[in-house]
C-alpha cells in the first residue's frame, strides 16, 4: 500500500533467490482504496496470501473471519522474537488473546516543536508534565514568538484519545459493549484538551483549513503540532536548510510528570495472512523474511518508515538520530485503541464531541454523556452478536 | 390481446369487421413490445431490481458483520426509519440539504436567467465569447473548482477576504465558521452551475417572437413589465425544466462539501447524500444508508410534484 507497496519490490529478489520455488506477486494499491479493495476481495473470495494491514483494521478483518491465527507460527519461529518488538504495537495485533498479524513498521504520534521559538521564550527542556506543557505553550504565546501554542485540528481524534489513554481511561467498557467516555479518567483528559482551545492556546480549525502546514510551522503560526513519523522526512524536505535544527520532536508529556513519557497511540502496519490462502507455508516464509532485522532496516532506509523491532533500529542507526530518537522513546510507551471494528466510527464521534464543546454547543458533561449514548447505539449490533455467539 | 374472449358468431350480422378493426392494433402492440423490450429490460435490471433490493436492504441492519456472514443481518422492519426520525445528524443533514436546494436553486436559476438576458441584449458585443466564458465553469471538473475556491475562501490568504479587507470588512472564516460554510458552498455552486441553465434560457429567449415586445412597447409597457408579462410566460416550459433539473441536482448535494469541508464544521455542510455515503461506504452500515436513500427519493419525488403543480398553475 502506498509507498510501501512500491519499495517492498526491491526486497523480493533476495527472497526469491533464497526460495527458488516461490514466486511473489505484489499488488500495489493506494491507501485510500486499500480498505475497500481488501473487503471486496474477501466478499469475492479473491484475497491474497499475505497483506499489509493497517493495525487498526486487524479487529475488523478478524471479525470477518478473514485472518489466519499466527500465534503458533510465531512461537515456533526462529526469526520472529516477540520481545524484540514494541509491546504496545504488538498488542494491537492480538484480538481475544489470539495473534493475527506481525508488526512490520510502526508509527505513533508525538509533538513536533519549534526549538528556537521555545528557547526564545525561555523553555529549553521538553516539558514532562501536562502542566509544564501548557505553561510552555502559554509562554511562547506571551513572548509573541508564535500566534498559537499548538495546532490541534478539530477533525483529528488521536490527540485527545492519547491523553485519555495516559490517564488510564477505559474508553469502552464491558468488553467493548458500551462507551465509557464519561468515566472521570477520560473526563479529566477531555477537560484538559478542551481547555487548550478555550484558553486560546490552540485555534479552532480543522486540518481542511490549513493549506500548508509546513509554511505555517515555518512562519511560527503555531509552535507545536502533533503528528506521526512521516513528518520527519517532510520537515527536512520542506523547511529551508537554515531551519534544519530549529525544530525537534519530543515524546508526549505525562499527566503529572511521572512515568514519562506519557502513552501515545500504537499505530503502524502489520503483515497478516488470509485464512483462505493456499500457500500458507510459503506465505509465512515471506512474513519471516520481511521481519528479519536486516530486511526491516533496509526497508526503513528505503521508505523512512520506522521498523517494528528494536534490533532493526540499531542496524539502521535510527536510535542515534536525535530527530527520530524521540520516536524510540515514545514507542516504548504506546497503547492500542479499543479493538472493536466500530472503533474508527466511534473515534470520529469523539472529535465531533470535542468540537461541539469547544464551540459552546454543549457542556463537557453533556457532551460526554451524549457521546456515550451515541457509542452505546453504535455498539448495539456488537452486543447482540456477542450475546448470540 | 390473446386473452380477449373470442368474438361471438352472429348469424344475422357477420362481425368480421370487428376483427379487421382490431387486428392491426394487436400487431402494433406486439411491435411496440418488441421495441420497448431492450429499454424495459435494461430498466428492470439496472433500475427496478436494484431499487427493490435496496428497499429490502433498508428493512435490515446489513453491515460489516453481515458481510462476514449473512446470518448476522437482522430484519428490523421500519427500525432504520424510526432511527432516522430520532437521529439529530439526519435532521441536520436534511435542514442543510433544504437550505442548499431552496436558497441555491432559485439563486442559480436567477443568475442564469440574468446572464441569459444580458447575453441576448442587443447592446452586448462578443456574445459568443461571453457565452463560452460563462459556460466554462460548468464543464470544469468539480474537484478542481472546489480546490481553487478553497484558496479563494482561505481566511488569511484568500482573495475574497483580501478584497473584503479593502472595503473594511473583517476577515471571514468562510469554510471554518458553521454559519458561513453553507453560504460559501452555495455561492460556489451557483457560479459553477449557472452556465448550463443560461444556455437553455438563451435558446428559449431566441424563440420568443419579437413582435410581442414591439406590440407591448407600442402599448406603453416598460422594460420591467415586458419582462414579467412577455419573457417570463414565454419562458414557462424552459423555466419549469431548469427549475426541476436544478433542484433535483441540488437535493443530491455531495461533491462540494465532500471535497471542501468533509461535512464540517459542526456538520454545518453535511448533506443527506453525504451522510448516506458516510454511513454506507465509510462505515458499511448499508441497511441504514439504504433507508436514507429512500427518504431522499421520496423527498425529491414530492418536491418535483409540487414544482410541476406550481408551474402548471402559473401557466
Amino acid at each position: 500500500m502506498g509507498a510501501e507497496g512500491e519499495v517492498v519490490q526491491k526486497l523480493i529478489p533476495e527472497f526469491e533467490r533464497r526460495h527458488p520455488e516461490v514466486r511473489v506477486r505484489i499488488q500495489q494499491m493506494p491507501w485510500t482504496a486499500a480498505h475497500e479493495k481488501l473487503l471486496t476481495g474477501f466478499v469475492g473470495d479473491a484475497t491474497p496470501d499475505i497483506t499489509q494491514l493497517g493495525n487498526t483494521w486487524v479487529p475488523e478483518f478478524q471479525t470477518l473471519g478473514a485472518l489466519e491465527p499466527l500465534g503458533d507460527l510465531v512461537r515456533a519461529s526462529k526469526v520472529i522474537d516477540s520481545t524484540d518488538y514494541f509491546a504496545g504495537v504488538w498488542r494491537t495485533n492480538v484480538v481475544d488473546d489470539t495473534l493475527y498479524g506481525v508488526p512490520w513498521y510502526v508509527d505513533t504520534r508525538l509533538i513536533y516543536y519549534r526549538k528556537d521559538l521555545l528557547a526564545a521564550a525561555g523553555v529549553t527542556e521538553p516539558p514532562r508534565s501536562w502542566a509544564a506543557w501548557r505553561e510552555a505553550m502559554l509562554k511562547v504565546q506571551k513572548a509573541k514568538k508564535a500566534k498559537w501554542g499548538i495546532l490541534l485540528p478539530t477533525n483529528e481524534w488521536g490527540q485527545v484519545i492519547a491523553l485519555g489513554l495516559q490517564k488510564g481511561a477505559p474508553l469502552l467498557s464491558g468488553g467493548g459493549r458500551y462507551g465509557s467516555f464519561s468515566d472521570p479518567k477520560f473526563a479529566e483528559a477531555f477537560h484538559f484538551y478542551v481547555s487548550l482551545y478555550k484558553d486560546g492556546i490552540a485555534p479552532t480549525v480543522s486540518s481542511n483549513e490549513i493549506s500548508n502546514l509546513f509554511q505555517e510551522f515555518e512562519k511560527g503560526t503555531f509552535a507545536m503540532f502533533i503528528s506521526g513519523p512521516w513528518q520527519v522526512g517532510e520537515l527536512r524536505k520542506r523547511l529551508p536548510a537554515s531551519m534544519r535544527d530549529s525544530w525537534a520532536a519530543m515524546p508526549l508529556p505525562s499527566p503529572d510528570g511521572s512515568n514519562y513519557p506519557g502513552a501515545s497511540l500504537a499505530g503502524g502496519s502489520s503483515l497478516s495472512m488470509f485464512r483462505a490462502s493456499k500457500h500458507k507455508k510459503e506465505a509465512w516464509a515471506l512474513i519471516e523474511f520481511l521481519n528479519e532485522p536486516e530486511q526491516q532496516a533496509k526497508f526503513a532506509a528505503l521508505t523512512g518508515d520506522l521498523p517494528g523491532r528494536e534490533s532493526a533500529w540499531k542496524l539502521a542507526k535510527l536510535d542515534a538520530d536525535p530527530q527520530t530518537r524521540a520516536f524510540l522513546t515514545q514507542l516504548r510507551n504506546v497503547e492500542p485503541t479499543p479493538k472493536v471494528p466500530e472503533w474508527e466510527l466511534i473515534a470520529t464521534r469523539v472529535f465531533e464531541t470535542v468540537e461541539r464543546v469547544v464551540r459552546g454547543r454543549a457542556s463537557e458533561k453533556d457532551g460526554l454523556a451524549s457521546l456515550d449514548a451515541d457509542v452505546g447505539r453504535i455498539l448495539e449490533k456488537r452486543r447482540w452478536l456477542l450475546a448470540h455467539r | 390481446m390473446a386473452a380477449r374472449p373470442p368474438l361471438r358468431y352472429d348469424a344475422d350480422h357477420t362481425v368480421e369487421y370487428e376483427v379487421v378493426r382490431h387486428e392491426p392494433a394487436t400487431a402494433q402492440t406486439r411491435a411496440a413490445m418488441i421495441f420497448l423490450a431492450p429499454a424495459a429490460g435494461l430498466i428492470s435490471v439496472f433500475f427496478l431490481i436494484p431499487v427493490l433490493a435496496s428497499l429490502i436492504l433498508s428493512l435490515t441492519d446489513f453491515d460489516i458483520y453481515a458481510v462476514a456472514s449473512l446470518g448476522n443481518a437482522r430484519f428490523v422492519g421500519a427500525g432504520n426509519y424510526i432511527r432516522l426520525v430520532h437521529d439529530p445528524v439526519f435532521w441536520k443533514a436534511l435542514v442543510n440539504t433544504f437550505y442548499f436546494a431552496l436558497v441555491g436553486g432559485p439563486l442559480t436559476v436567477a443568475a442564469s436567467l440574468g446572464a441569459a438576458l444580458l447575453l441576448s441584449s442587443k447592446l452586448v458585443r462578443w456574445q459568443g465569447f461571453f457565452r463560452t466564458i460563462y459556460f466554462a465553469p460548468f464543464v470544469t471538473t468539480l474537484v478542481a473548482v472546489a480546490i481553487v475556491w478553497k484558496y479563494l475562501y482561505h481566511p488569511q490568504y484568500g482573495l475574497l477576504n483580501f478584497a473584503l479587507g479593502k472595503i473594511g470588512v473583517h476577515p471571514i472564516d468562510w469554510l471554518g465558521d458553521p454559519h458561513w460554510a453553507m453560504p460559501a458552498i452555495i455561492v460556489m455552486s451557483v457560479w459553477k452551475n449557472f452556465g448550463y441553465n443560461m444556455l437553455i434560457f438563451v435558446a428559449a429567449l431566441q424563440s420568443v417572437p419579437q413582435e410581442l415586445y414591439e406590440a407591448a412597447e407600442l402599448d406603453g409597457a416598460n422594460a420591467v413589465k415586458r419582462f414579467w408579462h412577455i419573457t417570463v410566460p414565454m419562458l414557462g416550459p424552459a423555466l419549469a425544466f431548469v427549475g426541476i433539473v436544478t433542484m433535483i441536482g441540488y437535493f443530491q448535494l455531495f461533491s462540494e462539501p465532500y471535497v471542501m469541508t468533509q461535512g464540517g464544521p459542526l456538520r454545518a455542510t453535511t448533506s443527506v447524500v453525504l451522510y448516506m455515503y458516510e454511513e454506507g461506504f465509510r462505515w458499511w452500515r448499508m441497511g441504514f444508508a439504504a433507508s436514507i436513500a429512500f427518504v431522499l427519493f421520496i423527498i425529491i419525488a414530492i418536491a418535483t410534484m409540487i414544482q410541476r403543480r406550481f408551474v402548471k398553475a402559473e401557466a
